[in-house]
């Protein structure tokens, strides 16, 4: 009969205890397992990318209802077990007792809270599981919302990012000189202070926090040196300890954590436990891969099969998305210790090899990062590195300074270089399972689970799979563009480039399209890049736009379409509102409506009556707005100095400058802009996908703000003193945009993937390729700079606006 | 009286586009493919009602343009998870002339 095995805690540990468990010996156990959280085994390591919107909760769920069914996993969550009677082999809960043949604790940490006065108050939280998060996400619904992390740890700066990506106003506290002191040395902590300051997070480094302050709720963090912080919510980062409660009570052994041997189990026989509650040889563990391993042994345990645990080196990576860092093993500076330093100010790297008796005994990369496993590997190997010490610091492929393909620098590693961390998979781990027949990066990560845990080494085991299969290797399914192909939104655009491809059948034919005429998701998408790419040369096609774009006005719900001309900034005039009403009477039109883009919306025109409604609306001046496109759609203003007693500048006037230069050209999704007069911003400019903010001295222009699905709030990229070097950021901004980001991905989508450091080297610091930028936009506009609906009044697209036969006439003579 | 009714030339409707016949029981949309195929169809989503000949064609298939359900213009089908058949109706091109049943119009065109 099976033996019972309970678990308490179902964090990342036991989930990979009961995997091995299940595959080893399924049917030896009947499971209960008890979670306090609400919820089931999920990947806590990625609750950063959820914080910061890259990912959404059900993508890091490691285990679902399905599969605690097919294993026959009772489970208990929500469920805290308050107590353990080891004479009569129970777990006690709220519900009652649960009876035990086996026991494993994997209760994990419990974050450190800094006894400090107001550490109570409602929205001081700390960083550990997804409703934290969700606190988090929460809070940053408020505009202005101000968050207060105190600890410049990995977590406390994996939350400020998160945050910030939020669009939270974010200060960091941190107790010592320099951020993460115990993974970086005081250079590379300095980069990574800069970088994130760029990125507009306060940090305030040698904060001692004194007080959390408020009344009733948090308002407010007080500092020794009486710095206050106003906060909406404080988030406690400084710190985990092991949680050992129950361990305790039940007085089983415990040192800082709950003492176990090599075998998992603790000083009853009948209880183990794995994770971040206990202590193997005085030793406690914060990082996911060691943990990896002890679940191994456990499995094993269990089974009364023979296995030991031994404690491997970790190296550690920042998962913020934009910054690059690597570390590993120990930098300290100390005696008989030398060093390489190798800086590069310009382009944010800085590499430090710490040497002792010709080994490699610490490094800490920054900016540039691909080498650290290489680097790691000689400080687990602690090979001799006398020979080649000069050229050391450039990693493996030094070679006289030649830009090196992107397959060497894995090409060059050694067989038991680690790839993945978390998991503990080598490169040669990865070689041997596609030598066992994996023929795919999905079918590598399946056997391996290289790359599925933090994530942050996908691009080394992809790089690896590509090397390895060789010819064989293509690119996992999700990433195509759709099933039409696997080829990415990012390769397509290179490939139409690279290989001058100037037309959607010459795309399918060279890129090998898998479907004959593509489908209503890549065919729209190709149109764009090749509208972009080829601006002049490229002819348009109308049969893969989204009904909208091809007659130029936005369908109903009922079939019918909406008009909505343009206003430029939002200003009317006695003519064009008559215009509009003479309309709406001719045509019989149900409804007009001010929308939320400042100007006014014609919505039930019957489909073949748009070009005569067009038509009389050209007459009065006005041209299409563009409601329906990936294109520019409104630039909203304020009343600025013209009439507001507070306006710093013309805000209406750069509004309509704006619209009129940009108006017309199609971009990867829709773009919207804003101008307001003076910081109150009654035109919302900061969150639009260009905002402008007028000051005294100028103009502050942001990007990537948004106010759809996602709220989020512009960030600065410059600030310039005249209307036209305003205009040009804008328009180099929009043009980079245009040429970089995938189709149907807004500013802030695409600013995340590239960071925003990128868009401002190329559009605000480099000024030649800012101008570069403008003449490609500006050429552009030359073609696509045509009223779309003065076009189709003169008789374009004709068939798209009369039926090819009307019967109800025959049948009427 | 012929058994077909010429209704337009095959050139009268770009390549992946759909124009319409209306009659007094509601609108036929007439599809031409990629590689000329004619097809004839309620313009009528069995969903919400939505015009599919404002849809996105690709190969034999059309994508409705409200909510993206995908139809066969061969038969009429709704693909994949979504469940529903538009109303087809036989067509033929000769030398050029597009041509629909008269029988499957009676219904359709009641006062002829
Ligand atoms: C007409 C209007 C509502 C109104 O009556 O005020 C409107 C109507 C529609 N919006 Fe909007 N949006 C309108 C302003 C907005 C705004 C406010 C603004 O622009 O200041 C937003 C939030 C700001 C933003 O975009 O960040 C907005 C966020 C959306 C979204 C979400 C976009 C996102 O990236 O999350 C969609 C869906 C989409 O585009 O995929 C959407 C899609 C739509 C569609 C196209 C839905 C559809 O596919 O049919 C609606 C078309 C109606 C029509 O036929 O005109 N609409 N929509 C507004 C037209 C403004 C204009 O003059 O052009
Ligand atoms: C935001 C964040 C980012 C991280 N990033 C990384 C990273 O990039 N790389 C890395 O290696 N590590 C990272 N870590 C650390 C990693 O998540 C932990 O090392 C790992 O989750 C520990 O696993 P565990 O199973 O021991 O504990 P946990 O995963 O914490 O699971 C313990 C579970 O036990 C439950 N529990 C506790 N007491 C009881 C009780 N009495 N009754 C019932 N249930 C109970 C808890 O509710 C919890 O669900 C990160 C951690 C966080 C919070
Ligand atoms: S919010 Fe926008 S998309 Fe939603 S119903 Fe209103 S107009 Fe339509
Ligand atoms: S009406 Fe056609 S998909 Fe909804």
């Amino acid at each position: 009969m099976a033996q019972k095995l309970v678990v308490i805690g179902a964090g990342m540990a036991s989930g990979r205890v009961l995997e091995h468990l299940f595959e080893d010996a399924p049917g030896m156990y009947d499971v209960t397992l008890f979670n306090g959280e609400a919820r089931g085994n999920y990947n806590r390591i990625m609750l950063s990318p959820v914080l910061s919107g890259e990912k959404t909760y059900e993508e890091i769920v490691t285990h679902d209802d399905p599969w605690y069914a097919t294993h026959n996993v009772v489970c208990r969550f929500g469920e805290q077990i308050t107590g353990i009677d080891r004479d009569r082999k129970v777990v006690i809960s709220a519900s009652g007792e649960t009876p035990y043949d086996k026991l494993l604790i994997a209760t994990g940490s419990a974050p450190f809270i800094i006894p400090v006065q107001g550490k109570e108050l409602p929205g001081v939280i700390t960083y550990r599981d997804l409703d934290d998060t969700n606190a988090m996400i929460a809070a940053s619904a408020k505009p202005g919302a101000k968050a207060v992390v105190i600890g410049g740890g990995l977590l406390g700066l994996e939350a400020a990012a998160g945050m910030k990506a939020r669009g939270m106003e974010v200060t960091v506290i941190h107790l010592m000189g320099h951020l993460m002191e115990r993974q970086l040395d005081p250079a590379a902590g300095y980069l990574l202070e800069k970088d994130l300051e760029r990125r507009g997070i306060k940090v305030h480094c040698k904060g001692s926090t004194a007080a959390i302050l408020g009344d009733g709720k948090v308002e407010a963090v007080l500092l020794e040196d009486n710095t206050t912080y106003p906060a909406d919510l404080v988030v406690m980062a400084v710190g985990i300890r092991p949680e050992t409660r129950l361990a305790t009570d039940a007085h089983l052994e415990i040192g800082r954590g709950i003492v176990v041997n090599d075998q998992m189990v603790t000083s009853d026989p009948d209880i183990l436990a794995v994770g971040e509650c206990v202590e193997h040889k005085g030793q406690l563990f914060g990082l996911v891969a060691p943990l990896y391993d002890q679940a191994k042994v456990v499995a094993k345990t269990l089974q009364a099969e023979p296995s030991a645990f031994q404690p491997v080196q970790t190296a550690t990576k920042l998962k913020v998305t934009g910054v690059d860092l690597y570390s590993a093993g120990d930098f300290a500076e100390g005696e008989g210790r030398e060093e390489i330093v190798y800086r590069d100010a310009s382009a944010g790297i800085y590499k430090r090899l710490v040497i002792k008796d010709d080994k490699i005994i610490g490094a800490v990369m920054y900016g540039d990062t691909v080498d650290g496993p290489w680097f790691f590997q000689k400080i687990k190997s602690g090979e001799d590195i006398s020979e080649g010490r000069e050229t050391l610091i450039f990693g493996p492929n030094f070679a006289g300074g030649a830009a090196s393909d992107p397959f060497s620098a894995v090409a060059a590693l050694p067989d038991d270089a680690e790839i993945c961390g978390c998991n503990g998979i080598s490169k040669g781990m990865i070689v041997k399972a596609i030598q066992n027949g994996a023929k795919s990066l999905a079918d590598v990560q399946a056997v391996t689970k290289a790359s599925t845990s933090c994530g942050t080494c996908l691009g080394l085991t992809t790089q690896l799979t590509a090397l390895t299969l060789g010819d064989d290797f293509v690119l996992p399914g999700v990433a195509g563009m759709c099933k039409c192909t696997d080829h990415t939104h990012d390769d397509v655009r290179r490939l139409i480039r690279a290989k001058s491809l100037k037309s959607i059948p010459a795309i399918m034919q060279e890129l090998e399209w898998k479907t004959s005429g593509g489908c209503h998701s890549c065919r729209p998408a190709l149109n764009y890049y090749l509208v972009c790419e080829w601006p002049g040369e490229y002819i348009d096609h109308a049969q893969s736009r989204f009904i909208n774009e091809r007659v130029h006005a936005n369908i109903q719900k009922d079939g019918t379409y909406s008009v909505v001309p343009r206003m430029w900034g939002g200003l009317t005039s006695p003519t064009e509102l008559r215009a509009i009403a003479d309309v709406a009477d001719k045509f019989n039109i149900p409804t007009v409506k001010v929308t939320g883009g400042q100007r006014i919306d014609l919505l039930g025109v019957k489909k073949d009556d748009l070009p005569a409604v067009w038509a009389d609306l050209n007459d009065a001046g006005m041209v299409s707005g563009h409601a329906y496109a990936k294109g520019l759609r409104t630039v909203k203003t304020c009343v600025g100095t013209d009439w507001c007693r507070f306006g710093t500048q013309d805000s209406t006037g750069l509004g309509v400058r704006i619209e009129k230069a940009m108006w017309g050209a199609w971009t990867p999704h829709k773009v919207k802009m804003a101008v307001s007069g003076c910081p109150r911003n009654c035109a919302e400019a900061t969150c639009k996908d260009v905002g402008v903010i007028c000051v005294d001295s100028g103009f502050e222009i942001g990007v990537g703000g948004a106010a759809g699905m996602d709220l989020k709030k512009i960030e600065t990229i410059a600030k310039v003193e005249t209307e036209d070097e305003a205009l040009d950021i804008i328009i180099a901004f929009v043009q980079l945009y245009r040429e970089g980001a995938q189709y149907l991905h807004r500013p802030y989508k695409w600013i995340a993937k590239v960071g925003l450091d990128h868009v401002i080297a190329k559009v605000v610091d480099d000024k030649e390729n800012r101008a570069a930028l403008v003449e490609r936009f500006n050429y552009s506009q030359t073609f696509y700079q045509v009223d779309p609906w003065a076009e189709r009044v003169r008789g374009l697209d004709a068939h798209e606006f009369a039926p090819l036969m009307d019967l109800t006439q025959v049948a009427a003579e | 009286m012929s058994m077909f009714l010429e209704i337009g030339r095959i050139e009268d409707i770009p390549r992946q586009a759909a124009r319409l016949v209306k009659t007094d029981m509601g609108c036929i949309a007439i599809f031409r493919t990629f590689d000329d195929k004619i097809f004839a169809l309620d313009d009528k989503c069995p969903h919400k009602g939505g015009p599919i000949s404002n849809g996105i064609q690709h190969g034999d298939m059309v994508t409705c343009p409200l909510h993206n359900w995908v139809f066969d213009l061969n038969t009429g089908q709704a693909q994949g998870a979504d469940s529903g058949v538009i109303r087809t109706y036989p067509v033929e091109v000769r030398e050029g002339v597009i041509l629909i049943a008269r029988s499957s119009l009676d219904q359709a065109v009641a006062a002829e």
